[in-house]
């Protein structure tokens, strides 16, 4: 920020600059993301990962992990959590698939209706936890059951099956659903194909395209999400509102923080994020599962907390979650195009979110002077 | 300082205050003028919570009135006395350690501006506001993005008492601001509790300990067993009456013939 011209006092201890740096809640995420994508340029350079297929895959998942992760990195910011993003996502797609197909309402109301629908649970999670005072985990992991619960006894009832299809034939022509199962920027693709910068098909029905025909909207929807998330949080009066609800919710009502609407609206929040996503995934599948969204909460929670926040609140950043989630979406893609068994990515989620938390804590000492 | 010719900005009369069958304060009156260090002593269990919280407005006296600028006053909530001008800076809720001193100033009250349709927090002039603000009280920062948890505890005082008086207190109540402070801290905070009453300030100085008392205030009152036992100008009481005052007597006395005088 601005120099003021204080005068310098004697007594204060000079930082070194390294300290200074070390100090920011982003810092983990980015020797992360560094040392991840290092390693797989050495182990797996020529499979093919980083060609424009390749890029756009992990893009792809790293884009879904972001979404979810900005939703649950505000939140986590404001002092509470949420179990139920998983649920969330399958409750959303499902509710999707049955007010588009079987319903055969448009699919513009039955996305419209979806997002009405998640929201409100997101505010009524919110609104309990707020009342009641009690921990937001133990809410919210009685709605992670209510939710999915919900998510297989709908279909199973009207459709005797917990897998709806269908759903891209309903969509075509919608103008709604392009927002989120769409592509942008083809025609620069197209170009890119036949100046011969990027690859085309050479034989099939699509021969003479560009392999890669434009950016899905899940990535633009993750990049909107943490741009706006960002500004909000660092620049604006209701940033400043978050950072305080979740530092201390007392002292933080005591100067007219109005702490419970913050936090109801960080609830909202994270339940429009899993909205997103579960939209963007149906629309790409064509389909909404029953299980779909599974242990998406604790991948989200762990992307902010590689991400530098802390699991109680007050501190953290919307880039270091959406670095966290990046790390996740190319080690899982990276294992593939390695040809490492894919469950090992299970064993680094654990050592990676271990050695996070205690990065962390480290790190609140010196920012408390805690000893 | 002590001659002071303004009309009490607070008055409290006959305040009585019970929770239940308890009666935690028991016709206690008590006021403070502009540019007064007015202290209230009380050992521990005199009322001396209870009071400053019906005075700024968490709790409803059950009896007695609230004279604010010489009129009635019925606050319903801390919000309502903040905003007539009376703070509070309690010695644990003042500041959240995790954010930045600037951050923790404008808690609540952040400055903005407008580009466009969007409005965002004002950051240069909240960060020049709260350093120059700081360096008055004789605080030089680092960097206003400094958290206060780097701060020690007599600083995160002088934020909070500088935050009350920025945005325009004019009653300034402190709640033991220096019972967890060591000698250095304590002459910190005493010199900011004089610069902010020399400032024109109403201050309510809670404290149990004498000493600080009579460093800077004009007038004590103390409490004991939820009764005022009487108000004494400065230089009308020695420190050993005063002392004797809080304790209830006799057993004092007692007490600290055993102990040397050193309590």
């Amino acid at each position: 920020m601005s120099s003021t011209g204080a005068v310098a006092d004697e007594r204060i201890r000079k930082t070194s600059r390294l300290r200074t740096a070390l100090v920011r809640p982003e810092l983990g995420a980015i020797v992360g993301v560094i040392a991840v994508f290092l390693f797989f340029i050495v182990f797996a350079g020529d499979s093919g990962m980083f060609n424009p297929q390749g890029v756009l895959n992990w893009s792809t998942v790293s884009a879904q992990f972001v979404i979810i992760a900005v939703g649950a990195c505000m939140l986590m910011i404001a002092g509470e959590f949420d179990l139920s993003v998983g649920s969330m996502i399958g409750f959303a797609g499902m509710s999707i698939a049955i007010i588009s197909v079987t319903l055969a309402w448009p699919v513009w109301v039955a996305i419209l209706l979806t997002f009405a629908i998640c929201i409100s649970i997101g505010a009524l999670t919110g609104t309990i936890v707020v009342r009641t005072g009690l921990p937001s985990f133990i809410v919210s992991l009685a709605f992670l059951f209510i939710l999915r619960g919900f998510t297989i006894f709908f279909p199973q009832t009207i459709e005797r099956r917990t897998i709806i299809g269908g759903i891209s034939d309903r969509a075509a022509g919608d103008w709604l659903a392009p927002f989120f199962g769409g592509k942008v920027g083809g025609p620069f693709f197209a170009w890119l194909g036949d100046q011969g910068i990027i690859a085309v098909f050479e034989r099939g029905t699509r021969a003479g395209q560009p392999v890669v025909e434009g950016i899905p909207m899940l990535i633009v929807w993750a990049l909107l999400l943490v741009v706006m998330a960002h500004i909000v949080l660092t620049k604006t009066k209701f940033g400043n509102w978050v950072f305080a609800s979740g530092g201390d919710a007392q002292a933080a009502r005591y100067v007219g923080v109005p702490v419970a609407r913050v936090k109801i609206l960080m609830f909202m929040l994270t339940a429009f994020c899993a909205c997103v996503f579960a939209t963007c995934q149906v629309m790409e599948f064509g389909s909404a599962g029953a299980d779909r969204g599974l242990l998406k909460e604790f991948e989200a929670i762990i992307a902010v907390v590689i991400g530098g926040a802390l699991l109680t609140g007050g501190y953290g950043s919307v880039i270091g979650a959406a670095l966290g989630a990046i790390i996740f979406g190319v080690v899982q893609q990276g294992l593939f195009f390695a040809g490492v068994e894919s469950s090992l990515f299970r064993v680094f989620l654990g050592v990676i979110l271990l050695f996070a938390v205690i990065l962390n804590t480290y790190i609140r000492r010196i920012i408390t002077g805690e000893r | 300082m002590s001659e002071t010719v303004h009309a009490p900005l607070v008055e409290m009369r006959d305040i009585e205050k019970h929770f239940g069958p308890v009666i935690a304060l028991n016709g206690v009156s008590f006021d403070v003028r502009p540019g007064e260090c007015h202290c209230l002593l009380g050992d521990n269990g005199a009322g001396k919570s209870t009071f400053i919280k019906t005075m700024s407005g968490v709790h409803k006296p059950t009896r007695g009135t609230i004279l604010f600028e010489g009129r009635e006053m019925n606050f319903d909530s801390p919000r309502d006395a903040m905003i007539a001008g009376i703070a509070t800076v309690y010695q644990d809720l003042a500041m959240i350690p995790l954010m930045s001193v600037t951050r923790n100033f404008w808690m609540g009250r952040e400055p903005v501006k407008r580009l466009g349709p969007f409005r965002f927090m004002d950051f240069k002039t909240a960060n020049t506001v709260t350093m120059e603000e700081m360096r008055k009280m004789g605080i030089n920062l680092r960097s206003p993005d400094q958290a206060v948890g780097t701060l020690s505890g007599g600083e995160r005082q002088t934020v909070a008492i500088a935050r009350a008086v920025y945005f325009g207190a004019k009653v300034l109540i402190l709640d033991e601001p220096t019972s967890a402070l060591g000698v250095r801290q304590t002459a910190n905070v005493l010199s900011t509790i004089d610069k902010v009453r020399k400032a024109g300030i109403a201050v309510v100085f809670i404290t149990h300990n004498v000493r600080h008392a009579l460093a800077v205030g004009d007038r004590f009152t103390v409490l004991n067993r939820g009764k005022t036992l009487g108000t004494a100008q400065r230089g009308q009481i020695t420190p050993e009456e005063l002392q004797d005052l809080m304790a209830g007597g006799q057993e004092m006395v007692a007490l600290e013939g055993s102990l040397g005088g050193t309590v």
